[in-house]
């Protein structure tokens, strides 16, 4: 049986050399060390890293009646957390990591990072889509570059974080591939490459994996544990699949179906790395699904009074 | 390969009997000349070299012309598109004028700029730039939204959003109406070319009427034909597959 090459990539990273580093970059780990997580016990008063404050979004849909798609959502998420969102589909949890990427404006309410109020796009919060929106014009290693084009960062420093970054999520054979001849698991490493490229405080990730097979999907959740615990960031992470919000959040949050609201927050302290099989993080899921489980029924209720009417 | 063989076969059989009837002598050859005597004119026009200028009066022309057309496409394309006031207004009119035939604007052309070269250019210009306007509107409107959005959430606004993500993530979708635009041009162009005389390939065309040269008036055909084939077939449609694969359009 030949392996496909998404998943050919070796186990284990070599160290990186990293010219010009910010500070903030957590690298240059000896190459047989074992990939420490951050600890939970941080205790002092921080300022959030992201503070939705209030955050409530209407529009009128195309029969004219307004539609409230969230209601009053309040979260805060510390620096360096790993926050799962968790929801059925058309609960909003899209539009809410849109908000907060400042690709779309809230009807009332607050979006706050670092303290400072929201206003458009911004090159500390990146959003990853879940079509990903990869530039097909452009080769691998031109679509990481993007961001730091436009932030104007000088030519050289532009090559040596394409490198990389690209190193980071095992891509470097394929900088001058362009993005129709890869696979899916491989599209899914260049965009979170060309999201990390930025080098943005806060992460946002909209159902990346959704799209991939199981395998696939098991080796991204520890490529992006490990990215997360060697680079500090912040991540935001929805999915519908309560398992995998298990396995790599911090903490979940549950919305609720139409409006969205935050049902409940789940602290998730299980040690790190985790994996989907994992008998803890199945029975953590479990609770979270029979919370989440009143949420979907009303989704589907909704779907198939669709097709009745149809 | 069959394809091609069966191609050889066709153009071979077309020729024969084209051959046979000069042959058989039912017209005179002045009126119907044999293949050979079409070869010959097309090899006498490029010997003294009247073919040459002519076409390189002619794609001189085409270029500049469909340039402008491309340049102001894309701006008027553009104006429309983002502004919802100019899209029912403009657009509109812009949709209607492209029922009148570029022929058309030849009497304008003539009483504005006289029989000059600006009236060819004008009427080349106006030959396309309606499709390449309407193809940029279109191209905006059915480009995917996540590219603009992605483009945003990285940083790039105004002019750089625009020129870097908005226009190639729309190419694939305006390349047909560019397409569209160079083969009305060149149609224009070649109509305004025999009215004018001034140069060019329509000129020649008409020289050989002029001269009851049916020889010559065929071969500049076949040259006319043969250029038109090149661009269109040759130069556009390997743009519009190649841009069709490599943007994920239609499976490689």
């Amino acid at each position: 049986m030949s392996t496909s090459p998404q998943n050919a990539y070796p186990a284990a990273v070599p160290p990186i050399p990293r010219p010009g580093v910010r500070a903030n970059v957590f690298h240059g780990k000896p190459a047989s060390s074992v990939t420490t997580f951050p600890s939970r016990v941080a205790t002092e008063v921080v300022v959030p890293k992201v503070a939705l404050d209030g955050i409530s979004l209407s529009y009128k849909t195309t029969s004219g009646e307004r539609l409230l798609a969230l209601d009053n959502i309040n979260l805060q998420v510390k620096p360096g957390e790993f926050l799962c969102i968790v929801g059925p589909s058309g609960c909003g949890k899209s539009t809410l990591l849109h908000l907060i990427a400042g690709l779309h404006q809230q009807t009332s309410g607050r979006i706050l990072v670092d303290g400072k109020p929201v206003a458009g796009p911004g090159p500390d919060r990146i959003l990853i889509f879940q079509e990903l929106g990869l530039f097909p014009w452009l080769k691998v290693g031109g679509n990481v570059e993007f961001g730091l084009k436009m932030k104007n960062v000088s030519k050289a420093e532009r090559e040596d974080r394409v490198e990389y970054y690209l190193r980071l999520v095992h891509l470097s054979k394929f900088k001058d591939s362009y993005i129709h001849q890869l696979s899916g698991g491989m599209r899914q490493r260049v965009a979170l490459a060309r999201a990390l490229a930025t080098e943005p405080d806060v992460l946002l990730m909209d159902e990346p994996f959704a799209a991939l097979d199981a395998q696939t999907r098991d080796l991204l959740h520890d490529e992006l544990e490990r990215l997360w615990a060697e680079t500090g960031r912040t991540i935001i992470f929805v999915t519908h699949n309560v398992r995998e919000a298990v396995r790599l959040g911090d903490r979940v949050a549950l919305l609720s179906f139409r409006p969205g609201r935050v049902k409940e927050e789940f602290s998730v302290d299980l040690p790190r790395p985790r994996h989907m099989e994992q008998t803890d993080v199945a029975r953590t899921s479990r609770d979270i699904l029979d919370c989440l489980r009143a949420e979907i029924n009303k989704s589907l209720e909704v779907e198939y009074a669709d097709e009745k009417v149809r | 390969m069959k394809k091609f063989a069966n191609q050889v076969i066709f153009y071979s059989a077309l020729l024969a009997i084209w051959a046979i009837i000069a042959k058989l002598h039912l017209w005179p050859p002045y009126l119907f000349p044999p293949p050979w005597g079409v070869g010959h004119a097309l090899w006498d026009g490029f010997a003294d070299h009247s073919f040459w200028i002519g076409i390189a009066v002619t794609m001189k022309r085409m270029l500049i012309g469909y340039s402008l057309s491309i340049v102001l496409g894309m701006i008027l394309g553009l104006a429309v598109s983002s502004n919802k006031f100019l899209e029912q207004t403009l657009g509109g009119l812009l949709v209607s004028l492209q029922s009148l035939p570029s022929i058309c604007w030849i009497p304008l052309a003539v009483l504005w700029f006289g029989l000059t070269e600006k009236a060819i250019l004008f009427v080349v210009l106006m030959g396309s730039l309606l499709s390449v306007t309407i193809a940029m509107e279109d191209g905006r409107k059915q480009m995917p939204k996540i590219y603009g959005m992605a483009g945003r959430n990285l940083g790039a606004t105004g002019f750089r959003l625009f020129w870097s993500v908005l226009l190639p993530a729309s190419l694939p979708f305006i390349v047909n109406g560019m397409k569209q635009g160079w083969a009305f041009a060149w149609r224009s162009l070649i109509q305004a070319e025999m009215i004018f005389l001034s140069l060019g390939l329509g000129q020649l065309l008409m020289m050989g009427r002029d001269l009851s040269d049916m020889s010559q008036v065929l071969a500049v055909m076949i040259l006319i034909i043969i250029l038109g084939f090149l661009v269109d077939g040759l130069i556009f449609r390997t743009m519009e597959r190649r841009l069709q694969e490599k943007y994920g359009l239609t499976p490689a």
